[in-house]
């Protein structure tokens, strides 16, 4: 059974619907003594990091996701949930769950590109330029593209814990990997076969980066 | 760097997808699931449901509509037509689009865009805008005016004053439909789109008189869109979007192109 935390941030359904479909059972609880029983947890979100904070202290989520990280339970972080695993975000100068050392930045006001302007937040289709093989990225294609919808953006302190890198603008950190923990900035659940396959991929995964 | 979308839109009436031209005559042709289910595979990079149900019945259906789109497709998807509340809203929301897109309900009560980016994100709120070439005035300066009630109703709001207020009120795209262009198959109002598309900073979907490839090229370059809306140029199998995007790709635009 996957757990899928609900705190209340955004489009938890999606990813149920997601799972549904690759026939993977799953639930989506905000209660620890349920996620307990789970064998593998999935942290999605949309929103905004102070209000997750808060929701997450309130229901006991943040120990429990600390002790599933220290147990070796395999966790995969998506968009919010991803900023949130790192110590600070600078939305509202929110203290995060701090489970990995980095914080979450804003894109800058004035980003551009060769052809001009960009526009904030990221929103759309773009690549993910993966640096070494991982296990549940396996048989995801270089040309594969990932829906992104986000104005802020992980940054890890230790450059090893960094799995992928999107352009826009800026390079940014687009997934983090370390031991049990794989985190994707963009939503695998809206990404068409791709990111259904990196869900599927993260299902049968025992947790170990190299396999 | 970001791709351009090609998002392919279906009316649906009463639980079946239908096509309009010019917002009237419009004809059933067919299933709303089946025919996201078969764009999602073809390569559609979001998809557009315009309801265009005016029975509260009908908006029952739709919902069941969207409930099952969700469960089929695994792309963003948005809902639009007919929604007047964050009530509205919420229920498409849940039943699992990705976006809601509101038109007529936002001109009535602006108020509707905050409350809604508020309560869901500005991500979810997709401000629909349907123009039409007028005289340039001094209340109008752009020369083209906001319509609402599908086109029916003039509003005396300036397109480009109304897209900047809708940005500033927190809509996080503006799908911009040109009523002149729509259903002609003639091209995309490149002028309407380009002078939005310039002066907002969220993206602009491109609405409305798509009948080949070179006219989303034009949308996409000269217009300066960050999307195209296409319906009769798919409805009818004239261009697969694989066909639409590889033709773009060649050209320089940069699509997702492996799905």
């Amino acid at each position: 059974m996957v757990g899928i935390i609900d705190y209340r941030a955004g489009n938890l359904t999606s990813v149920a619907r997601a799972l549904t479909h690759l026939s993977i059972p799953s639930i989506i609880t905000d209660d620890p003594t349920v996620l307990q029983e789970c064998e593998r947890i999935i942290f999605p979100g949309v929103g905004a990091a102070g209000q997750a904070m808060q929701d997450l202290k309130r229901t006991g989520m943040d120990e429990f996701l600390r002790n599933a990280i220290k147990n070796k339970i395999p966790v995969l972080g998506i968009c919010l949930g991803t900023q949130i695993i790192l110590e600070y975000s600078e939305e509202n100068s929110t203290p995060c769950l701090g489970l990995l050392p980095g914080l979450v930045r804003r894109f800058p006001s004035d980003l551009t590109d060769r052809k001009g302007r960009l526009k904030v937040p990221h929103m759309g289709w773009n690549k993910v330029k993966i640096t070494r093989n991982h296990p549940v990225f396996y048989e995801i294609a270089e040309e594969a593209e990932f829906y992104f919808v986000h104005s802020y953006y992980p940054v890890p302190k230790n450059d090893s814990h960094i799995l992928g890198w999107t352009e826009y603008g800026i390079t940014f950190c687009s997934i983090i990997a370390v031991e049990n923990i794989v985190a994707v900035q963009f939503h695998p659940e809206k990404s068409g076969r791709p990111g259904l396959q990196i869900l599927k991929n993260f299902c049968y995964w025992s947790g170990k980066d190299a396999e | 760097m970001l791709s351009k979308r090609i998002i392919p839109c279906l009316d649906v009436r009463n639980g079946i997808l239908t096509k309009g031209i010019k917002f009237k005559d419009n004809v059933d042709v067919g299933d709303p699931v089946a025919a996201a289910k078969a764009y999602y595979e073809q390569g559609a990079d979001e998809i557009v449901f315009y309801d265009i149900t005016a029975s509260a019945e009908g908006r029952e259906i739709m919902i069941d509509v969207v409930r099952k789109v969700a469960e089929n497709i695994f792309i963003p998807f948005s809902v639009g037509g007919g929604l007047r509340s964050l009530e509205d809203m919420r229920q498409v929301l849940l039943a699992g689009a990705e976006k809601v897109s509101i038109n007529t309900a936002a001109v009535l009560n602006p108020d509707l865009i905050n409350e809604g980016a508020q309560a869901f994100g500005s991500q979810c709120i997709v401000l629909g805008m349907d123009v039409k070439r007028v005289e340039a005035s001094s209340s109008i300066p752009s020369g083209y005016e906001v319509f609402i009630h599908g086109g029916r109703t003039p509003t005396g709001l300036d397109a480009l004053k109304w897209a900047q207020e809708g940005e500033e009120r927190g809509a996080g795209e503006i799908c911009l439909n040109s009523i002149d262009a729509d259903g002609t198959q003639g091209g995309y109002d490149l002028v309407v789109t380009r002078l939005i598309a310039t002066n907002v900073g969220i993206p602009v979907i491109a609405s409305g008189g798509a009948g080949t490839p070179e006219h989303i090229y034009e949308a996409l370059t000269e217009g300066q869109a960050d999307a195209a809306l296409i319906a009769s140029v798919v409805h009818y199998n004239l261009y697969p979007i694989s066909l639409i995007k590889g033709m773009l790709a060649r050209r320089g635009i940069k699509v997702r192109s492996y799905w």
